[in-house]
């Protein structure tokens, strides 16, 4: 294509090397695939709404689970937060757009392949993958149904993605930032990023890697995880969860970046010790890679390394309690007021941090032994990713949509959004605490009596739920159709470089690097 | 390139990166069918036409960027990104030799001992695998009816020695090529890289010759227990990665041949030479934890 | 938080049980204390966070202070949290240790997982037998009753004698399962090629039940774990009893009929999980039995397939789960079902297994 043209209509969005076409594409793509996996897991909580085998085969639940958890990580969140740094990046940093930008393209178009390959186990001959998303082995090998391959080479194209996705967000904020925005004067969301790309290059081989180990593993006779060679089932568990575990601070990180800007704006208030945020990130990122073994610890480890993993489990919450403590203290003494982004902020805090509270309990291995495997990890770790992430996920494209579109949206839809979804998501996630101390484990497609009740409940929570995001996407659309104009700051509170371009932001963000004083 | 520019150059809408995904997910799709379907031809098929697709498009998007860079659309901070880019994909493929040296570190101090009875595994070996001896590197496994065990393992001191030397000094010749591309001598550029590219490829016959060796002779097959799967597996991926490299030089060497590089615009050069160091650097990693310790 | 609290409030159907040996009172114990002190900290950080979201909105007339900075603070809200998980990190190490500490146990069984029932074995007592979820097919669909112990019930239970400290040896024969019985406070998972340790001394005779506990594919849901605590004189009573009935078992020759109906109950047992109902498998997992090239080909085939199962699939070796009257009888029936006696009247071969034939079978081997 020639220099300066501008194709149009579909060829515009199958060739644009431009970081704002490229960040919608990763936000459609992120929320297609979030109403696909959370269909998928209403099908998992239509299932158990009673006890009985009633709608779907064990072995089919089995397949929606494992691909529950993969859409919803792979498909939904890392791609959605990589939407939101390919819009916001360039913006909060002052460059014209992103360090590698026909490569960006290309991050961004293997997904959707990668995905309709994923998809496409479902529809073949023979079980989708049905071994939950943590892939072990023997299970996924030996007892793997084909369809694994696919679902393998799936992953290969993910990964690949992700490692070209986050060399261009560390090479745009490491070489493209604004005369003058030192790294230390760079806002919170854009050095969390800085830290979540570090994480993703750090580990993403990793996983290549255990997924390939797999593939040999079932094809060429080797024997990574038999033990009948010299190798062990264990070991894919190491290699899986030292990539599991950066991986869910990948997701939560950027999630921490969009509350410390969100926070300031609507308390009219400066974030309290920012440089204390910076450094906790940092801790949290460093840590993560001596943690992974506290998703294995009834797998038979020494005595002396179950305690190692205990400690420095233990140890996250130190920071991640400095970012709380610092969030609290910014709303402390400001002038705040309840916008539908900073409404899913201050759930994000609440819930976020109950979440936290669970894992610092799933953390302490005698407990462990209890809690391992049951509902009350599943509850744990959809209080960190729903109302976790994916809570900040919409805090923050409501507030930036105004930037992006130009226009605003109707708060009033916004707020029952927001409402519905807090009241709903606690319904669904809350009793699966209760659940999992009563003893019901996790991945089961039917379960004994004493946990009819709040099932139940948690079913009912997830159709409420389900039907919530729906308002969701009438917001947004209503919003690119018809909102009313905006001004180029939108929030009477907003601070940083993107709210000094006019609403909608220009195609090329920054044409002329913008001096920072 | 010489004039620093005020504004940044973003690449037009291209093609390339729709081929790339195609051409990817096509070899994927092929590579799947292939491994099922051992008597259709139809996988093998698409995973060449991926492939092709794959390859046409590197060349597609590097022409580009040749043409680019030679109309000067590029700043020195253009230069800086792909030099970011080039250094941190080395990251990740550290961290993916990574995970297999850790396999190797686990095999070696955990699950080996621990089915031959050390520590913790004295029911593990007593009840389930009383016969088995847990020497590194393993030449009789655990269950020898599935994983048949080689006759022998791999020694340190001959062509993988040889190997470690020939790598040694092709990082020597590239060095030289560099300071030939620094101080614009077209002749020391040709013919270092020309040497690089000569050693490479020794060391890749080498291999191949080591392989059949193991294979024929030590009956040490990727699929005779721990010791044979790793064993290739390493090595298998090291050997791929010098290939690619032998091959990046091949290309850097033609285009030096054209004249594309000057003293203060290199950066293809630089970013091949790197990467031949980091080939090395895991090689020299290999030799010492597979074949010498 | 409103939630946090009634947790506590209702905790006696909500809560983990205390369970009924030392190890699972420690982990209760432990439970509740980083339980109440999350739900602490909890109350102190919401509190303040609520107040400054009442007091400080700009419709109240807020107006936001400037200060954005307090070394001293932020020193403070770090130590104060690394102290209180040192206190909660010195119980939770005693009672891992103590957790681990598997030396002089009076009794060893060694527990295998089997895709999807438990086997157990008396080592000093040289006799083990199968243990697999009883609650019937019917129950499951709803077109029965669901008893109280739904999915949560054996044919054979594990019967263990109380206040001996019984040292437990987890292991897998094909994927890794885990084996949880949460009034021991005991989950240990079982890795094909590997035996994990674990220790139990129970309290208070009666009936214990848990589940499998890692996902182990189809039947994952389905396969319990019942433990009977006996007192040591009915647990001796129990342990003769068992040896006797394992002497005794008729291997003389049967109708077709007889093996037909028994073989189908065995068959529903065992086989129908993979091979389904129908006999018709799951096409690309586990193959069709209905017109199978083994099911209705020769018969030695057929029985070493059913006895040593095959090597590297999910197909499992029956041999040391059912007896060699069971073997006939499931033989039998896969050869006469689904109309799969015609084929094998069609490949001119017998349709009728005795047990004597899986006698005579083991004989040549
Ligand atoms: C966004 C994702 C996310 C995040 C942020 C976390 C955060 C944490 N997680 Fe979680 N976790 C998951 C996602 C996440 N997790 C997932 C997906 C799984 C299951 C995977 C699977 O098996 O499928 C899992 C499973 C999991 C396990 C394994 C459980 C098991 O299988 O048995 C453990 C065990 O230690 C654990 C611990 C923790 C801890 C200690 C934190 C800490 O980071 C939390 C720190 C936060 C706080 C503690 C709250 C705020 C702090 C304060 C207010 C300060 C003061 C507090 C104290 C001093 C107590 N997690
Ligand atoms: C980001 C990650 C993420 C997100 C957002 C969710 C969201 C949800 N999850 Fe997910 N979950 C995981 C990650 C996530 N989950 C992971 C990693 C696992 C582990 C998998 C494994 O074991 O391997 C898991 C497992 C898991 C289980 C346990 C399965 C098992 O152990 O057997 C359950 C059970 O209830 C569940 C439920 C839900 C529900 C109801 C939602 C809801 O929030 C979903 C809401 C969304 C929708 C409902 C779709 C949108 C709306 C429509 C489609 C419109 C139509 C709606 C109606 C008509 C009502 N999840
Ligand atoms: C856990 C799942 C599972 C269970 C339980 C199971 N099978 Fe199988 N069976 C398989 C699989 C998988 C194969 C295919 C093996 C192969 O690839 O050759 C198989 C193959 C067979 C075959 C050979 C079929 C053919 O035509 O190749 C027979 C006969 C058979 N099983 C009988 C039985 C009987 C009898 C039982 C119960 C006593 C049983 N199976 C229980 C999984 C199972
Ligand atoms: Cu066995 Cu789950
Ligand atoms: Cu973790």
């Amino acid at each position: 294509m020639r220099t300066g043209e501008r194709p149009k209509g579909v060829i515009r969005w199958i060739t644009t090397t431009n970081h704002k076409d490229i960040g919608t594409l990763y936000l459609v793509l992120a929320f297609i695939l979030f109403f696909v996996g959370g269909s998928m897991a209403l099908v998992i909580r239509t299932e158990l709404f009673a006890p009985g085998l009633q709608w779907v085969d064990p072995d089919f639940f089995n397949q929606m689970s494992t691909l529950h958890g993969l859409i919803m990580i792979f498909g939904f969140l890392m791609p959605s937060f990589v939407g939101l740094a390919n819009w916001q990046i360039p913006m909060m940093i002052g460059a014209p757009d992103m360090a590698l930008p026909r490569m960006n393209n290309l991050s961004f178009w293997i997904l959707p392949f990668a995905f309709l390959l994923l998809a496409s186990t479902l529809f073949i001959e023979g079980p989708a993958p049905n071994f939950g998303w943590t892939l072990y082995p023997p299970l996924s090998t030996t007892y793997g149904p084909d369809s694994t391959d696919f679902l393998i080479f799936s992953i290969h194209l993910m990964g690949i993605s992700s490692i070209m996705g986050a060399i261009n967000i560390i090479a745009t904020i490491l070489n493209l930032r604004a005369p003058g925005m030192s790294l230390i004067k760079m806002p919170i969301f854009v050095w969390t990023w800085l830290i979540t790309a570090f994480l993703l290059i750090a580990v993403m081989p990793v996983l290549a890697g255990s997924v390939t180990m797999m593939l040999m593993d079932r094809h060429f006779g080797t024997s990574f995880f038999n033990a009948g060679g010299g190798g062990d089932p264990v070991l894919f568990q190491h290699l899986f969860w030292f990539f599991g575990h950066p991986e869910v601070y990948i997701l939560i990180l950027p999630a921490f970046g969009v509350i410390s800007e969100i926070l300031p704006t609507f308390s009219r208030k400066k974030l309290f010790g920012r440089t204390s945020m910076i450094y906790a990130v940092g801790c949290i990122a460093l840590l993560s890679f001596l943690v992974w073994a506290h998703h294995m610890f009834t797998v038979g480890m020494p005595v002396a390394g179950e305690l190692f993993f205990m400690y420095t489990t233990m140890l996250i919450a130190v920071p991640t309690g400095v970012k709380v403590f610092n969030w609290v203290a910014t709303l402390y003494r400001g002038s705040i007021t309840f916008e539908p982004p900073m409404l899913f902020a201050l759930a994000f805090i609440l819930l976020f941090t109950i979440g936290g509270f669970s894992g610092l309990m799933l953390a302490m291995v005698p407990a462990d032994f209890q809690y391992h495997d049951t509902y009350f990890v599943v509850a744990h770790f959809h209080y960190v990713l729903v109302p976790g992430a994916v809570f900040a996920l919409f805090a923050a494209i409501y507030y930036w949509l105004p930037k992006w579109t130009g226009r605003l949206y109707n708060m009033h839809i916004a707020r029952w959004h927001f409402w519905l979804s807090f009241l709903a998501v606690n319904l669904l996630f809350f009793p699966m605490h209760f659940l999992g101390l009563a003893g019901m484990p996790r991945r089961i497609a039917d379960y004994a009596l004493q946990f009819a009740e709040f099932n139940r409940m948690a079913s009912i929570g997830g159709f409420t739920f389900g039907i919530a995001q729906l308002l969701f996407i009438v917001v947004v659309i209503q919003c690119i159709l018809r909102g009313p104009r905006t001004t180029s700051r939108v929030w009477e509170g907003s601070h940083g470089l993107e709210w000094t371009l006019p609403s909608p932001a220009p195609y090329h963000s920054f044409a002329i690097p913008p001096k920072i004083e | 390139m010489h004039a620093v520019k005020n504004t940044y150059y973003v690449p037009s809408a291209s093609y390339w990166p729709i081929m790339g995904s195609i051409g990817l997910v096509m070899a994927a799709t092929g590579a799947v069918t292939a491994l099922h379907n051992h008597n259709s031809q139809y996988g093998f098929y698409l995973l060449l036409l991926g492939f092709t697709m794959l390859v046409a498009m590197l060349f597609g998007w590097f022409r580009s960027v040749i043409c680019e860079d030679a109309a000067e659309l590029y700043s020195r901070q253009v230069e800086q990104s792909f030099r970011w880019g080039m250094a941190w994909f080395i990251f990740s493929e550290v961290a993916f030799f990574g995970a297999f040296f850790g396999v190797l570190f686990y095999a070696r101090n955990y699950s080996v001992p621990w089915l031959a009875g050390s520590g913790d595994g004295v029911m593990t070996h007593h009840l389930l695998w009383p016969e088995f001896q847990g020497v590194w590197p393993l030449v009789e496994n655990p269950d020898p009816t599935k994983f048949q065990n080689p006759k022998w393992y791999m020694g340190a001191w001959g062509v993988p020695a040889i190997n470690t030397l020939i790598l040694l000094s092709s990082a020597v010749t590239v060095t030289w090529a560099h300071w030939g591309v620094l101080q614009a001598r077209r002749l020391q550029i040709i013919l270092g890289l020309a040497a690089t590219v000569l050693l490479g490829s020794l060391f890749l016959y080498f291999q191949a010759y080591e392989y059949i060796h193991a294979y024929q002779e030590l009956e040490l097959k990727i699929s005779s227990g721990i010791y044979g799967t790793i064993f290739f597996t390493l090595t298998g991926f090291h050997g791929l990665h010098v290939a690619m490299g032998t091959l990046m030089l091949t290309v850097i060497g033609f285009r030096s041949l054209k004249g594309h590089f000057s003293p203060d615009n290199h950066f293809a050069f630089e970013a091949t030479a790197w990467y031949w160091h980091f080939v090395d650097v895991v090689w020299l990693c290999l030799f010492v934890f597979v074949y010498c310790l | 938080m409103f939630l946090c609290s009634s947790l506590a409030q209702a905790a006696y159907r909500l809560d983990l049980s205390p369970g009924v040996t030392e190890v699972s009172r420690k982990i209760y114990t432990l439970h509740h204390m980083v339980l109440w002190i999350c739900i602490a900290i909890g109350i102190v950080v919401f509190s303040v966070m609520f107040y400054a979201l009442v007091k400080h909105r700009k419709k109240a007339g807020a107006r936001a202070a400037e200060f954005h900075e307090n070394i001293w603070v932020e020193i403070g809200w770090m130590v104060v949290p690394l102290l209180i998980l040192v206190a909660l990190a010195i119980p939770a190490t005693k009672t891992l240790l103590f957790m681990h500490d598997t030396e002089e146990s009076e009794l060893s069984v060694k527990i295998t997982g089997y895709q999807w029932k438990w086997k157990y074995d008396y080592m000093g007592d040289n006799f083990g037998f199968f243990s697999e979820l009883s609650t019937p097919q019917e129950a499951i669909q709803g077109k029965k009753e669901k008893g109280e112990h739904y999915l949560l019930e054996v044919n054979h239970p594990l019967v263990l004698p109380v206040h001996q400290k019984i040292r437990l040896l987890v292991t897998s024969n094909d994927v890794i399962h885990s084996w949880w019985v949460p009034a021991f406070g005991v989950k240990q998972d079982a890795i094909p090629g590997f035996i994990n340790e674990a220790w139990i001394k129970i309290e208070k005779p009666g009936t214990y039940r848990g589940q499998c506990a890692e996902l182990c594919g189809r039947g994952h849901a389905f396969m319990p774990i019942v433990v009977v605590a006996k007192t040591a004189t009915d647990y001796q009573k129990w342990l003769s009893e068992q040896k006797l009935a394992s002497l005794t078992i008729d291997l003389s020759s049967r109708t077709l009929e007889w093996l037909q109906r028994e073989g189908k109950a065995i068959y529903e047992k065992n086989c129908m999980t993979c091979h389904q109902g129908t006999g018709e498998g799951v096409p690309g997992a586990f193959p069709a039995l209905k017109g199978g090239r083994v099911a209705t080909g020769p018969i030695k085939q057929h029985i070493q397939t059913v006895l040593w199962g095959v090597e590297g699939t999910a197909m499992q070796a029956f041999k040391e789960q059912l007896n060699d009257v069971e073997l006939a009888a499931v033989i039998t029936y896969e050869r006469n079902a689904w109309g799969n006696d015609v084929r094998v009247q069609h490949n001119k071969t017998e349709p009728l297994v005795q047990p004597a034939d899986i006698q005579s079978y083991l004989k040549k081997q």
